[in-house]
């Protein structure tokens, strides 16, 4: 039990009537990318809301490294080593790519507070931010607006962000979402390297994707976790081919 | 389209030319004026500071502009009746210099800031707006009611306050003092922009989830940029009243700090020069226009809903042909 990164206990949430979150236990490894996958309106950016703070959970708890962050900040729990990435991109739009990632890389070093000194001057922030743009391929857009990033990249920088907190798991909420076939492969290719560096949850609807990268998968169904298991295990698994992937097929 | 940096040097020089030409065609009034820009624009560099960089947008800085005022009018007035200031368990004397009391301008602006920030953080959007309005409007009563301090009145200060080694008397060395000041607010506003705590700062006002995922506290980042705001709108406050050696309520009202908030947005929130830019406009239009009709304000209502309108950026937007610092 104490060798997950990352744990939730219990959690519970409902809006009114809806159980957003009914009982959800999860865990997730060293090395290992555990993908949560489940219909439209299943719960997973609650859950993930509920994980990395911002939406507080009616029961249950939320772990890090055996810690209890449950009643820890956004902001405290990304300083405990969260690295989160939006399913809506929230970046600094009118910010360049550099400034953003710039950001993440203040963030980490937790010293915002320098009002004399130029951000751009800070090395070790900008040695950061530029290893973290090279790596998901944005380095030559660095001075271009966010605001101008096509989709697919902003989806790229939302993980250069993330990667700029150097944290010890990820938490990404769709990543690959409008990337195209291409960026998809790219951005799979990119994530199989990045587990090692930290596990990653990972929530998902692109199931060659989840197929391709995924250690362990839980489906989540009405809030419920229906099953959890290897890839094989959830594609043999005739519940989960009622509640979810049967109605694809 | 014209460089942004070229358009601060040319508004600068601008703001020193007018006054020395007025001086050397001997026109103090037109000195008077200059001042009177420098000071509604040294007000409105302090409030661009929340609204622009940080997103705030506050209607109570008129608060903070006022408590500047009645710091000095306050000091000086106990100095010229001669009567110490009982504040509680302490007794100390007035004072008739401008060091001193912009020192009480800034830290009782700067305290007040906090204290209304951190109430009127809690809230954002519209609400954010109403609570500041509130509280500048509680500023705006209490000085009506405080008959000490002359009430609805307010308080005459004789002869301008001093500055060593010069003769605040004659108008272009207190204009000088001001531009002064101006030009200090400017260069923390275009150092802070550019600091570490600029850019988590710009971050918070376009996204603040953002900003807290990378483990900042956006609320935090926003209450010291309130509280550097305020700091600077209660030391145009100050200088402000020593003008017109006169405070009185009015300089409390929300009028003031819708003002300020439209000067800045004719001349360009968040840029560098617009609160300036804005802030030579309107004392512009009020002198000529002033002139002519009571209603002036309508023109100047005119300006504004062209620039919301057409040019997102203001008069700094059109000319450097991008509505923002990047785009
Ligand atoms: N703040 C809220 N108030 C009320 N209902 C909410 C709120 N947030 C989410 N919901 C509801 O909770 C359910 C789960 O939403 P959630 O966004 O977590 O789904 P999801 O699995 O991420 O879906 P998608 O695949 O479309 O991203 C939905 O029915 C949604 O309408
Ligand atoms: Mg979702």
């Amino acid at each position: 039990m104490s060798e997950a990164v990352l744990e939730t206990r219990n959690l519970h949430k409902s809006f009114g009537a809806l159980k957003a979150t009914d009982d959800v236990s999860i865990d997730l490894r060293p090395g290992e990318i555990h993908a949560i996958i489940g219909p439209n309106g299943a719960g997973k950016s609650t859950l993930i809301a509920q994980i990395c703070g911002g939406l507080q959970p009616d029961a249950g708890s939320v772990h890090l490294s055996g810690r209890d962050v449950s009643g820890l900040s956004t902001a405290a729990r990304a300083q405990a080593g969260l690295g989160r990435t939006f399913q809506i991109s929230a970046l600094a739009m009118e910010d360049t790519v550099l400034e953003n990632a710039l950001l993440g890389a203040l963030g980490q070093s937790g010293r915002p507070w320098q009002f004399w000194r130029s951000a751009a001057r800070r090395t070790d922030l900008l040695d950061r931010a530029m290893a973290a743009l090279d790596r998901v391929g944005l380095l030559d857009d660095a001075e271009q607006v966010t605001a101008n990033l096509s989709h697919g990249q902003r989806r790229q920088l939302e993980v250069a962000v993330a990667l700029t907190l150097g944290p010890k798991a990820f938490v990404m909420d769709e990543p690959m979402a409008g990337l195209g076939t291409e960026g998809s492969k790219t951005m799979t290719t990119f994530l199989d390297g990045l587990r090692e560096e930290a596990p990653i949850l990972l929530v998902e609807h692109d199931m060659d994707a989840v197929f391709a990268l995924a250690d362990r998968i839980s489906v989540l169904v009405y809030g419920r976790v229906i099953a959890t298991g290897t890839v094989d295990e959830i594609r043999a698994s005739k519940e989960v081919k009622e509640a979810y992937l049967g109605e694809e097929a | 389209m014209i460089r942004e940096s070229y358009i601060n040097w040319i508004v600068l020089a601008g703001f020193l030319v007018v006054p020395l030409w007025a001086l050397s065609a001997d026109e103090p009034f037109t000195i008077t004026l200059a001042t009177r820009a420098v000071l509604l624009a040294l007000a409105a560099v302090g409030l661009n500071i929340a609204l622009g960089i940080g997103g705030l947008v506050s209607l109570g800085h008129a608060a903070f502009f006022g408590l500047g005022g009645y710091a000095m009018g306050i000091l000086a007035h106990h100095a010229q009746t001669f009567t110490p200031l009982e504040l509680g368990m302490f007794t100390i004397a007035g004072t008739k210099s401008m060091p001193i009391i912009w020192l009480t301008a800034i830290i009782v602006s700067a305290l007040a800031a906090f204290v209304i920030g951190l109430l009127s953080l809690r809230t954002t959007g519209v609400y954010f707006i109403m609570i500041t309005l509130a509280f500048g409007q509680m500023f705006f009563f209490f000085s009506i009611s405080w008959s000490a301090y002359g009430g609805e009145d307010g308080l005459s200060i004789y002869v301008r306050n001093g500055f060593p080694g010069l003769n605040t008397l004659v108008p272009i060395q207190f204009f000088g003092l001001c531009f002064t000041a101006l030009c200090a607010a400017l260069f923390v506003h275009w150092k802070l922009r550019k600091s570490p705590f600029g850019l988590a700062l710009n971050a918070a006002r376009q996204s603040p989830a953002r900003v807290e995922t990378v483990g900042l506290n956006p609320v935090r980042l926003k209450l010291l940029a309130f509280v550097i705001s305020g700091a600077i709108t209660g030391l145009a406050g100050a200088l402000f009243a020593d003008l017109n050696r006169f405070v009185s309520p009015t300089m409390f009202s929300w009028q003031l700090s819708g003002e300020l908030i439209v000067l800045i947005i004719i001349g360009g929130v968040g840029r560098l020069m617009g609160p300036v830019i804005g802030a030579a406009l309107f004392v512009t239009l009020e002198h000529f226009l002033g002139a002519f009709t009571d209603f002036w304000h309508v023109w100047l209502g005119v300006i504004l809903l062209l620039i919301v309108l057409f040019a997102r950026g203001g008069v700094v937007g059109i000319l450097t042909g991008k509505a923002g610092p990047h785009v």
